[in-house]
């Protein structure tokens, strides 16, 4: 569908870099044609984003060389990066809230230019490519998507000659994707070339041309995504078969944890409010709870743990008992598990190993008699849970913070359910997590589930919701939707739901 | 925004694999060691012959039994503080007054001394050190206080109770308890013989205060180690978001953390006091809670670190003397090489977790 003139945009050849622990990239070779779509496939630690930070000038590399439109060049900073033409969009937004649009792309650019001069290119860029921004809109008050518009109208003002997207659509509503792709789909058709980093195979297959797969800093495979099936590109990256299976579908039992009408104010003034939030989860069950970040997802969770108690109204029970007033060390007493979304510093004391980790919730299991504790009766937990959970680590003597992410969320989710909760809370399991683990863990929340769990799962991957959850309920700006069995809904329902009170107007 | 041409220094710090546990430990006696060398070159550039004052500085303090006492006497307040201090510190509770807190163990455990020693009889010694426990407990409450209620600085309100208690101390000296037969000295009376501290051995100055900070030292290792409530603070002060995903109190920990540091600072006040003082007076610690922060990261914030610490510590004090007396030198000698110690300290433990590397050449030239 593109023109492909002789000398391609962006040559990379034996692009080598090695940190003290790993090798992240292993003579990577990877080539980008003008207005090409060409994907960066891989797992979470693959050595994606280090290649990426040597393209943009972030990271150098201790051997390769990169050709940029037939002549070799040293890329030594961000800035020479975009001189050259190389624009990035990156997973995590550097946008301050409290500023408009105008203002925080004013920040970012290299020229200098008043946000009042830059606001009708802005508005000029925005209405070609078909990415609705106003200039004057204060950023706080937008959603993750349209965030994301700006941060890809920052890169366009620049001209690129390639635009490199991390993980775009990891944040995004199904119908924003759809959207995005064909905002993407018209630049490369002007002879922009972009680099998509991505590990989801649909969206490689729908969009990119071609992909290079990375698997532990090496090539595994250069291929053209639309003649390759899911489970082939899953091959490449993985390097083994997988199977997800769906779970059998469990009688459920009586209500474990309920919410009744239960509003919150936050704290924090850029904080969701909870709205009327009614939901019951019962024992022998998983409800997944859906949506993009920053639609009440950290308050319903703080809510739930106990880690934040303010002023509400409503009520939670936790078996039949009030807990809306208790902290959390009350509600881990009556049988609630958690599995918080960062490991490092709340899931687990990064400098602390995994046997003191063990202990951090494990009070009640044993390991503290009469105020004092039996650091024997901690390891011992700490390596069952290494054993059960295939976590790779050297010892249970290893700091928390030496495990790979996808290792540690196993440790945490296998110290969690070695406590038996009666209720357990799970936000994002699998996020920045491999296929393998992401499959135990899963497995795992299934097995605690038919032994009698209750079990709520907040997560922004609807496919992994999909595979788990017996019903399915849409978190939107605080208020939550009444859950419905999952055989009685489509991603493509659900993806109306949370775009529902966003304004994520579904484009084809 | 500028376009300017940045250029990245030749060299950098990377951060190691795997910091080295030996190095941990060899990083303060490298700290020492540099130390030396540089007190080595301020001799010379004042004109003092450097061995003979190294000599003076480090060896000669140590020459007598006598001069022995007077290390663990210095290094006792030094170390009670720093105990206290590290168990806050370790917890993320950053409490800067301990010499404030030391004086108001000096002030409660003084004022039970100078009022109530002949009525309390035997039981006088225990009570005094219990009343200063409980009045440097006391001022540190105010902090934790301000900090539970309203989450004010620790850092900025213990340090301010200081000088509010040392005026404290100075106002009661030139009154109420004023000794009347003391020629108008602000200075109480002389405590009574029977409730003096009994000395270790004649002919030196330590007394039993020593030994009880070893026992002190003992528990503080058993608590941090042993005790939930230490691996709760622990957890509090290296993730709080952890301690809060695991439902441990943060009020809790900050109370927790102030009380053991205050109640340990005026121990070691009202020990100074009912020992080799032996009375109040205005000048009751040559900064002792102000270097016992010194001591406590010298000490690697581990009990018997903080031990050795302390005595190394103490041994400037000494040192510091011998040579204001023995060379003319003046007293901030003393404080010039505390200083050069902790920094050295910094710099050693920087190296300790990262490398300096020269950076590598350009991988190709630019086209």
């Amino acid at each position: 569908m593109n023109e492909r003139p002789l000398a391609p945009r962006l040559v990379l050849r034996g692009i080598t870099k090695r940190y003290p622990t790993t090798l992240a990239n292993d003579n990577v070779d990877l080539r980008v044609g003008v207005g090409e779509i060409h994907a960066l496939m891989g797992e979470n630690g693959a050595g994606k984003s280090t290649l990426m930070k040597i393209v943009y000038g972030v990271t150098r590399p201790d051997a390769g060389s990169i050709e940029w439109e037939g002549s070799t060049v040293g890329i030594h900073s961000p800035a020479e990066a975009r001189r050259l033409g190389v624009g990035m969009v990156f997973q995590h937004f550097a946008l301050f809230e409290t500023l408009s649009v105008a203002e925080n792309i004013a920040l970012a650019l290299d020229e200098r230019s008043t946000p009042a001069a830059l606001a009708p290119r802005i508005r000029a860029v925005a209405e070609r490519y078909g990415l609705p921004v106003d200039p004057q809109r204060l950023v706080h008050s937008m959603s993750v998507g349209e965030r994301q518009r700006v941060e890809i109208v920052r890169c366009l003002l620049q001209s690129p000659k390639l635009l490199i997207m991390d993980e775009p659509t990891s944040v995004l509503t199904p119908q924003a994707v759809l959207q995005l792709f064909g905002t993407l789909r018209r630049l490369a058709g002007e002879g922009m070339s972009i680099l998509y980093i991505s590990h989801k195979l649909d969206e490689i297959r729908a969009l990119c041309d071609s992909a290079t797969v990375l698997r532990a800093g090496r090539v595994s495979g250069t291929v053209r995504p639309r003649e390759e099936s899911n489970a082939s590109l899953a091959r490449l990256m993985v390097g083994s078969d997988l199977d997800d299976q769906p779970p059998q579908p469990r009688q459920p039992g009586e209500v474990r944890l309920e919410l009744n009408g239960y509003s919150m104010v936050p704290r924090d003034p850029f904080g969701t409010a909870l709205r009327q939030i009614d939901l019951d989860v019962r024992s022998g069950e998983i409800v997944g709870i859906a949506g993009v970040s920053g639609n009440g997802q950290k308050e319903l969770l703080a809510a739930l743990s106990g880690e934040m108690i303010g002023p509400h109204s409503g009520s939670i029970s936790l078996c039949g008992r009030r807990i809306d007033h208790l902290g959390a060390a009350h509600r881990r007493a009556f049988g609630l598990g958690f599995v918080p979304e960062e490991r490092l510093g709340r899931g687990a004391v990064p400098a602390m190993s995994l046997s003191e980790n063990a202990l951090l919730t494990g009070a009640r299991a044993g390991m503290v008699r009469h105020g004092l504790v039996r650091h024997r009766v901690a390891r011992a937990s700490a390596r069952a849970t290494i054993a059960a959970f295939k976590v790779k680590c050297g010892s249970e003597q290893s700091a928390a913070e030496r495990l790979s992410g996808g290792n540690l969320q196993k440790f945490i989710v296998g110290r969690e359910i070695r406590l038996a909760p009666k209720v357990m809370l799970v936000a994002q399991p699998t996020w920045g997590v491999d296929v393998g683990a992401a499959q135990l863990i899963h497995q795992s929340l299934i097995g605690l589930r038919d032994g009698g769990s209750a079990v709520l799962v907040i997560s922004e991957e609807l496919d992994e919701l999909f595979t788990i959850c017996d019903r399915i309920a849409v978190l939107t700006a605080g208020r939550l939707s009444a859950p419905q069995p999952r055989s009685q809904l489509t991603i493509e329902a659900v993806g109306l739901l949370m775009a529902g009170a966003t304004q994520e107007v579904a484009h084809g | 925004m500028a376009d300017f041409p940045w250029r990245p220094p030749p060299w950098r710090l990377e951060k190691r694999a795997a910091p080295s546990a030996a190095m941990r430990i060899a990083a303060p006696l490298i700290a020492a060691a540099a130390m030396l060398a540089t007190g080595f070159a301020i001799f010379a550039f004042l004109g003092r012959e450097p061995l003979t004052a190294l000599y003076m500085f480090f060896v000669e303090p140590l020459n007598s039994l006598y001069g022995v006492g007077e290390l663990l006497l210095k290094a006792t307040p030094l170390a009670l503080c720093g105990l206290g201090l590290a168990l806050g510190f370790t917890a993320n509770v950053w409490n800067i007054g301990a010499e404030g807190q030391l004086t108001l163990g000096a002030i409660c455990g003084g004022g039970v001394a100078l009022f109530w020693s002949s009525e309390l009889g035997r039981l006088a010694l225990p009570v005094i050190l219990l009343a200063g426990i409980a009045g440097g407990a006391a001022w540190a409450a105010i902090p934790a206080l301000l900090r539970t209620r309203f989450n004010t600085s620790e850092i900025l309100v213990s340090l301010m109770l200081v000088y509010i208690a040392q005026l404290l101390l100075a106002y009661l000296l030139r009154g109420a308890w004023r000794d009347p037969d003391g020629f108008g000295f602000p200075q109480s009376k002389a405590f009574d013989e029977r409730i003096i501290l009994p000395l270790l051995f004649d002919g030196q100055r330590a007394s039993i205060a020593f030994p009880l900070m070893l026992a002190l030292a003992a528990l503080s290792w058993f608590f941090s180690s042993r005790l939930f409530a230490g691996y709760r603070m622990l957890v509090s002060g290296q993730a709080p978001a952890a301690a809060a995903y695991a439902g441990f109190s943060e009020r809790r920990n900050v109370w927790l953390a102030l009380m053991i540091s205050g109640g340990a600072a005026g121990l070691a006040g009202v020990c100074e006091v009912v020992g080799p003082i032996g009375r109040l007076q205005t000048d009751i610690s040559p900064g002792y809670g102000f270097a016992a922060i010194i001591v406590a990261f010298v000490g690697r914030l581990h009990p018997a670190g903080i031990v050795l610490a302390a005595l190394l510590m103490s041994l400037l004090y000494l040192g510091g003397e011998s040579v204001q007396l023995g060379l003319q030198l003046p007293a901030a000698v003393t404080g010039l090489f505390q200083g050069i110690l902790l920094f050295y300290l910094l710099a050693a433990d920087l190296f300790v977790g990262f490398r300096l590397r020269l950076a590598p050449r350009a991988v190709t030239s630019s086209a």
